[in-house]
């Protein structure tokens, strides 16, 4: 049996920021359809750099990024949410001052006849987002505008969301539920790639993950074949949970 | 442990044994919002306290008023025995209560190496009329710079040591900020979630590293997530909450309580959370 | 005129003390604004505080000229002091404001009528420089050819002590930026907060560089009447103002010789411009412009170049692009 087309392919990639410096150097990237991938790595590798690239917020200049066979290589991030592309950044990812029910129809504002079918999807996984939906907001907390932000991503109906360090700045019990929610999410049918700090949680949630060192990916595996290699621990994971 | 630091029962606003830093009826309110309500607590000295709590508790609020970057509605508070209410910040830093930020203060116009050197106190260089007289300096610069190497390399940033601070990563600059902070040989390092961002791998000598500034007698107040981290390597745990302290104690107590688990550590805190249980939701198409 | 008078006086425009007292007030700013982040817009009046207070001491005071030298220097020093102690402790803009308000309410009061005992009012005041041209080793007849340009002797000496004051000013700057003092400048243009945390008095520091850069320019502008040896209030308008700030700009801020390079590529434009357009105008090649207009265009000049550089090169020619930035 033939492999389906990946829906994201990520190949041997340079790029950067500054003219002249490249961040990453020579890194690839598969997600299948459905699969739960990570993205780890120490400070410095290039991780949100990786994923701003498949974004097209990066100037790629060797290298290519295919969505579902087709070349989006520096497309437009607009084109790529029209393809199916979401994206929830790190920081300032809500519109503090309009309402979460409005800051969700902003995801669809592209077509807006689809509003009520997908706000029943989104709040279906994050019901808070329902119960609340008048409220500002500018007055949630951090890890609740980190729901509304994945809850504005999904109204796009997305095949792909890509996520910047979900549970950067959150409390223990915020990040446990930011992962459980992406756990959900991929459950549902979305292909999720998500850079992350947070190793020890990302991998054990996971299908696959990439670890990035210095622009390149330096290793890759499933899940649980990272979370237990020694090597992984020493040089990425430390070992404080165990001890 | 619990009676080595403090005094009776842990219990919110508890003595402690030796206390290097003591406040009394601090307030802090942003119009209708009370963001700080301490009414009494205590550091006690030469330990490691760790300060945990949701966000919005008003962690970082209270270390600004503390070093006096915010002034307060009302309180008073002693450090080292001597009243801090109300002084300048550069002179708190003095007194040697320094601080980090929690969103990083790498001054990325500076390359590391001077973000380093900026952090050393008493430079006989930094007045005006002894700047042009480099023999008076020139010794002192040295040592300086000895010791930024030193501390570069025990932060693995010694590498980018001639680099704008401003080409580094997030997490990277987190350690140049904390490692700025050493310089100034501080008795009480007072560190904003300094380890967000950082690589788990670094984190864990990192820690080692915190410990050895316990051993050479300096005190640590820090604001941290990782609560593998605040076991690891406090000797006491501050719970804040809704501008309120509503925990103290070590760190097994404290994470033992229920009514922190609920609001704070979650239930999973020691599971894997690929085996905890999901609930199916159809796809939307 | 041909092309050899065009050159000629564009060169001397090159070294001109007129030029070197721009340069000077430019370098002054490079303190304030390159190296320590402070918006100061009004550096005309530490100028003329440098003109007013030389010649006010030479001509009442009866003093040498040391002495009125120290003096024009202590004025501007104080009006640093005055500036910066209430604003300082206030958001960058605040002491942007302050300077323009400053500088204007200096240069009326000083061509009031209330003034003119000390100040001479709106004629100014003149022929103090006597002293200074008495100083000068040079043979009193000696004539230097600049191209079509003829330079006195007493033109030479001016010339020959401005730039000397220039090259010591950037030896000052030098050793001070290269101190700890001067790290501790750079800190604090960038995150003041940060600085702080770190033990330093900021407010102490960014007053040293209010008064050091206006200090400098006080000597700018006493080189700047010393030429003419007319000092009025008319020159120190906002033009002078908005010349300097072209000049550091085009140069590069956070640099020492950008002052410098700045200064003379600029008024070697302005002339050589001066010059080609009355050419043009002679020519009957412009025909909407009188040879009148031409001293204006120059200006409308500046604020375009002005303007082109703080969105295209803030740098400025030498400066380091990853330095700079305009959000205080």
């Amino acid at each position: 049996m033939t492999n389906p087309t990946p829906v994201v392919e990520a190949l041997d990639l340079h790029a950067g920021y500054l003219p002249g410096i490249n961040i990453l150097n020579g890194c690839s990237l598969v997600a299948n359809q459905g699969e739960l991938i990570g993205i780890i790595g120490p400070n410095g590798a290039g991780k949100s750099t990786l994923l701003k690239a498949i974004f097209g917020q990066v100037n790629i200049r060797e290298g290519a990024v295919k969505l579902n066979g087709e070349d989006i290589t520096n497309l437009k991030a607009n084109k790529l949410v029209e393809k199916g592309v979401a994206f929830v950044p790190q920081t300032n990812n809500v519109f503090p001052s309009l309402t979460i029910e409005e800051n969700l129809e902003m995801g669809v504002f592209q077509t807006p006849k689809r509003f009520q079918e997908r706000f029943d999807f989104v709040t279906s996984i994050f019901p808070d987002l329902g119960t609340r939906r008048a409220q500002k907001a500018g007055s949630l907390s951090g890890g609740e505008r980190q729901m509304v932000a994945m809850g504005r991503a999904l109204m796009v109906d997305p095949s792909v969301l890509l996520l910047d360090e979900p549970s950067a700045g959150l409390s223990p019990v915020r990040q446990d539920e930011a992962f459980l929610r992406v756990r959900e999410v991929n459950h549902a049918g979305v292909t999720v790639i998500m850079v992350e700090q947070n190793a020890r949680r990302c991998l054990q949630i996971c299908d696959r993950a990439y670890v990035l060192d210095q622009g390149k990916d330096a290793h890759t595996g499933t899940g649980r074949e990272l979370l237990n290699d020694p090597k992984m621990v020493e040089l990425y994971l430390g070992n404080l949970a165990e001890l | 442990m619990a009676n080595e630091i403090a005094i009776g029962a842990a219990a919110p606003g508890c003595k402690k044994v030796d206390p290097i830093l003591i406040a009394d009826g601090v307030v802090r309110q942003f119009g209708g919002l009370t963001a700080v309500n301490v009414e009494h607590v205590e550091i006690p000295r030469g330990k490691i306290t760790a300060l945990i709590g949701p966000n919005g508790a008003g962690k970082t609020t209270f270390f600004n008023l503390l070093t006096g970057f915010d002034k307060p509605n009302s309180g008073t508070w002693t450090f080292d025995g001597k009243d801090l209410a109300g002084v300048a910040p550069f002179k708190v830093a003095r007194r040697g209560m320094i601080r980090t930020f929690q969103l990083t203060k790498a001054l990325s116009l500076l390359t590391v190496i001077d973000n380093m050197r900026l952090g050393a106190q008493k430079q006989v260089g930094e007045g005006f009329f002894a700047s042009f007289v480099r023999p008076l300096w020139k010794a002192q610069e040295q040592q300086i710079t000895a010791n930024a190497d030193s501390l570069l390399k025990r932060f693995k940033l010694d590498a980018k040591r001639e680099d704008y601070a401003g080409s580094l990563s997030g997490g990277q600059r987190k350690l140049l900020e904390m490692a700025r902070a050493l310089m100034g040989e501080p008795k009480l390092v007072m560190l904003d979630e300094p380890m967000a961002g950082v690589n788990p791998a670094l984190t864990q000598s990192l820690l080692e590293h915190i410990k050895d500034l316990k051993s050479n007698g300096t005190t640590v107040l820090f604001v941290e997530h990782d609560m593998h981290m605040v076991r690891h390597i406090s000797d006491w745990v501050i719970v804040m909450a809704e501008g309120k302290i509503v925990a103290e104690g070590p760190p097994a107590e404290v994470m033992k309580d229920q009514a922190v688990i609920d609001a704070y550590l979650g239930a999973h805190a020691d599971t894997d959370l690929g085996t905890v249980e999901i609930k199916s939701i159809k796809a939307g198409n | 005129m041909d092309l050899i008078s065009i050159f000629s006086l564009a060169g001397n425009a090159l070294i001109s003390p007129m030029t070197v007292g721009y340069i000077l007030c430019a370098i002054g700013l490079a303190v304030h604004f390159g190296y320590t982040g402070l918006l100061n817009f009004g550096q005309a009046a530490f100028a003329a505080l440098g003109g007013y207070g030389f010649a006010i001491a030479t001509l009442d005071f009866h003093w040498n000229i040391w002495g009125s030298i120290l003096f024009g220097l202590l004025c501007s020093m104080g009006f640093a002091a005055i500036l910066g102690i209430p604003t300082l402790r206030l958001r960058a803009d605040y002491l942007a404001i302050v300077t323009i308000a400053a500088a204007q309410a200096l240069r009326f009061y000083v061509g009031s009528s209330t003034a003119e005992p000390i100040t001479g009012g709106s004629a100014g005041l003149s022929q103090f420089g006597q002293e200074f041209y008495n100083l000068n080793p040079l043979p009193a007849d000696l004539t230097f050819n600049l191209g079509t340009v003829s330079l006195t002797s007493g033109e030479v000496w001016i010339r020959i002590v401005a730039w000397a004051v220039v090259v010591l000013a950037v030896i000052f700057m030098f050793a001070l930026t290269r101190s700890p003092w001067g790290r501790v400048l750079k800190g604090i243009r960038e995150d003041e907060d940060a600085v702080r945390a770190l033990g330093k008095n900021v407010f102490s520091y960014k007053l040293q560089a209010l008064v050091i850069g206006g200090s400098i320019a006080s000597l700018g502008g006493m080189l700047f009447v010393m030429s003419s040896q007319t000092n009025q209030p008319s020159n120190w308008g906002t033009n002078f103002t908005f010349i300097t700030w072209t000049i550091l700009l085009l140069g590069g801020a956070a640099t020492l010789i950008g002052p410098i390079v700045g200064g003379m590529v600029f008024f070697a434009l302005m002339t050589l411009i001066e010059s080609v357009l009355g050419i043009m105008v002679d020519a009957g090649l412009l025909p909407f412009l009188a040879v009148e207009q031409v001293a204006q265009i120059r200006f409308l000049l500046v604020g375009l170049i002005l303007m082109l550089l703080v969105i295209f090169r803030p740098q400025g020619f030498s400066g380091n692009k990853k330095e700079i930035q305009f959000n205080g």
